[in-house]
């Protein structure tokens, strides 16, 4: 669905998340602005549109706010969109930015009442002396319309950045991470939430890691995880204590001293956790891997694949131009049998943990025609070059493929590229393996 | 791995980016500070052991000509070998780091050593900051180095809007792994530093333009103190160094005391070149920077 504005900064998509269904799949960019789209039900009268996306609801989320007591100014920009398990007929999302977290409620709306007999079509009062008998309003379809309006505002919970929001399985509470503290809300209160994890020193000058990401298990409603900077995972559980600074678990893996560089803190630091939809294991991605952790493991974790160690060269030039610092996310597919995650020159990449195989594609309008078949690319580092190889030196760092998501239950696939979102369906292989 | 940029552009380039991220919008982002002032330590530990090399090179150099007697460290240790360096402290005089001038200047401090009021560059490095193999063997750089940076800091937390004065740990040259502390002055001299003891050398100017008291205090970022004397801490910094410290806990000043953008009155009681527009000059921003190391540390924090 590419963006048919002129690109700016603004267009920028800065997180994608299908709903727990897979119908629904949202997006947030850097202005603030959230895209619903919609899959079109599959049907027999257009079977080339069956099962795709088109747009739903757009509307404005956050807007650039001024924190004048500390002279800063909050960008408005979505970090996170997390969909309410559905309760009813509305469907209901949180979406945050740095600073406020916005509980949102989408109605649709496809009748309206006609016949009131004090007001007329437009709402105006009725002259009460045309008013001769009385009659019973009575519903008409009307055009579709879908209505966004907020329902909570939670604010000022956080003095840092917000870089992670994890709705409950309980479907009561929710948690939301900034660097130094996580706090458990109520969904239904906004006055007051509750701080369970406080990695602040006494002493700022005694910082030594931040927290990056975190989510609740599946499962456990008592059981969350959160990451690091230095490259670990902390598994806490809310009935063992109020504040949960100590861990139940504490998953890291040494790091390989043949491998220190200038670097080495940078590219140990975890950009995404999530859960597998198991609950067993525990998905990480670093700045040159993802890796498999399984719960039960905390020494080391049980996989690990190179997203692009071809990279592991050239970190002075990415910590140069700040490339090193971009934060990839990671996602599972409903199976949990394969892994993707994102890299350069729109670049993504597929693990698939059972055959151990691998796959490069790329989010471009040139190789994205409609119903095309991707082709599997290949980066190549010296050596033999095949032909449509692309050499590490021409891969272009500003195509940067950050945020993705995999459908809960079906090989589909949303990508978004800068501004672009792609949305790719297997359809030959529609049933996960 | 290749890198292609040596532990001094590396600071520089560090530093440039914790002063623009002070400017971007959305406030500072305390996680890729954290990350950056990581990449400053791992740069700074690479360039001590690279200078303290080449000084103990040239130490021994000059201790065989002098005594002839087979130098004892090999060079792989040299990182190590504190102990032995302060020795040498008198044949160097002063000690400086990289004078806020002269980016061509590699005179090898022993060379200035002779004449108190010489200014010694920061000497060419023994061996390319890319050689993957030495800085390996330096790295990690210990504690002993002590990469305390003295400098007092006030911060404001961002929680409870509390203004407090830090005060860092200690920047010790080479010195620290000895009990005897030469830096705090009057300690007394361990086996070998005899020769060493109230050696005249100079504190990296960023501790002492902290301390009102220092008589040799210089402006950070002013002409690096030109050779004056020596003059002995007069606080008993010792305590502040707990050689016993894990070397996570001892080891820099971390980041951090980030607060949001608009109290820049507030911070440093010092003028201090690091937070004025920084220099275009990369060089010279580095330059400026390792003279007087802690304006590093200070250029972390927020204002």
């Amino acid at each position: 669905m590419p963006s048919h504005r002129m690109p700016s900064e603004a267009d920028i998509i800065s997180t994608v998340e299908f709903n727990h269904t897979g119908e629904l799949l949202a997006t947030g960019d850097k202005g603030g602005r959230v895209v619903i789209f919609q899959r079109e039900p599959e049907s027999k009268n257009a079977p080339h549109s069956q099962g795709e996306y088109d747009v739903y609801s757009t509307f404005q989320s956050h807007e650039p706010e001024f924190d004048y007591l500390k002279s800063l100014e909050i960008e408005e920009k979505i970090n996170k969109i997390k969909w309410l398990p559905q309760q009813n007929a509305a469907h209901s999302l949180l979406s945050t930015n740095d600073k406020t977290i916005k509980l949102w409620k989408i109605t649709e709306r496809d009748k309206r009442p006609e016949g009131y007999n004090l007001k007329d079509e437009e709402g105006k009062l009725k002259d009460l002396s045309t008013v001769t008998s009385l009659q019973v309003p009575v519903l008409k379809p009307m055009d579709l319309m879908v209505e966004v309006s907020p329902r909570r505002v939670f604010a000022n919970g956080h003095t840092y950045h917000i870089n992670s929001i994890s709705v409950n399985s309980d479907c009561e509470t929710y948690m939301s991470a900034d660097d130094l503290r996580i706090n458990l809300w109520h969904l239904a209160i906004t006055d007051r939430s509750f701080n369970i994890v406080d990695i602040k020193p006494a002493n700022m000058e005694d910082l030594t890691e931040v927290i990056t990401a975190s989510e609740f298990h599946p499962h456990h409603c008592n059981l969350f995880v959160y990451s690091s900077s230095k490259g670990s995972l902390r598994l806490c559980d809310m009935r063992a204590a109020a504040l949960c600074d100590k861990h139940s678990k504490l998953f890291e893996e040494p790091e390989d001293p043949s491998n220190r560089s200038f670097f080495s803190e940078i590219i140990s630091s975890v950009s995404d956790v999530k859960f597998s939809h198991s609950g067993r294991y525990m998905l990480t991605r670093d700045y040159l891997t993802v890796k498999v952790w399984d719960l039960n493991m905390e020494a080391r974790p049980v996989e690990t694949y190179q997203v692009h160690d071809y990279l592991r060269s050239k970190l002075c030039s990415l910590y140069e131009n700040d490339c090193i610092f971009d934060k990839f996310e990671c996602a599972w597919n409903g199976s949990d049998s394969v892994i993707m995650t994102g890299a350069y020159n729109n670049f993504f990449r597929m693990f698939d943990r059972n055959t151990k195989r691998d796959v490069t594609l790329e989010a471009s309008r040139e190789s994205s025609k409609p119903r095309a078949v991707l082709k599997p690319r290949r980066v190549c580092v010296g050596g033999k070059r095949r032909r449509d190889d692309i050499s590490v030196d021409s891969l272009d760092f500003t195509k940067k493929i950050l945020h993705t998501a995999w459908h809960p239950a079906e090989n589909i696939i949303a990508i978004a590229a800068t501004n672009n979102l792609y949305i790719f369906q297997d359809k030959v292989n529609s049933e996960m393996h | 791995m290749e890198c292609a940029l040596d532990a001094q552009s590396l600071i520089s380039i560090s530093l440039r980016k914790i002063h623009s991220s002070r400017t971007q919008r959305g406030g500072i982002k305390l996680h890729k500070n954290l990350l950056v002032s990581y990449v400053l330590r791992n740069a700074r530990q690479l360039y001590l052991s690279e200078r303290y090399a080449e000084l103990y090179r040239r130490q021994q150099q000059q201790q065989q000509q002098q005594q002839q007697q087979p130098p004892h460290h090999q060079h792989q240790h040299l990182a190590y070998a504190a102990p032995g360096m302060p020795a040498s402290a008198a044949d160097f005089g002063p000690l400086q780091l990289g004078g806020g001038g002269d980016a061509e200047a590699r005179e090898p401090a022993a060379r200035a050593a002779p004449q108190a009021a010489a200014a010694a560059s920061p000497p060419a490095s023994p061996a390319p900051a890319s050689s993957p193999g030495f800085y390996r063997g330096a790295y990690p750089a210990p504690s002993d180095f002590g990469v305390h940076c003295s400098s007092q800091t006030t911060v404001l937390d961002l929680d409870t809007h509390v203004v407090t004065t830090v005060e860092n740990g200690y920047l010790h040259q080479d010195c620290c792994a000895s009990a005897h502390c030469l830096c705090c002055g009057q300690g007394a001299p361990g086996p070998g530093l005899a020769s060493a003891a109230g050696c005249k050398r100079k504190y990296y100017p960023g501790q002492e333009e902290d301390d009102d008291d220092e008589e040799d205090a210089g402006d950070l970022g002013a002409e690096p103190p030109g050779g004056a004397p020596f003059a002995p801490c007069k606080r008993a910094r010792f305590e502040d160094f707990c050689p016993d410290s894990s070397p996570d806990a001892s080891n820099i000043s971390n980041l951090i005391s980030i607060f949001g953008s608009g109290f820049s009155g507030l911070v440093s009681r010092q003028p201090d070149s690091s937070e004025q527009p920084p220099p275009l000059n990369g060089q010279l921003c580095a330059k400026q920077a390792l003279a007087s190391l802690g304006a590093w540390t200070r250029a972390i924090v927020a204002f």
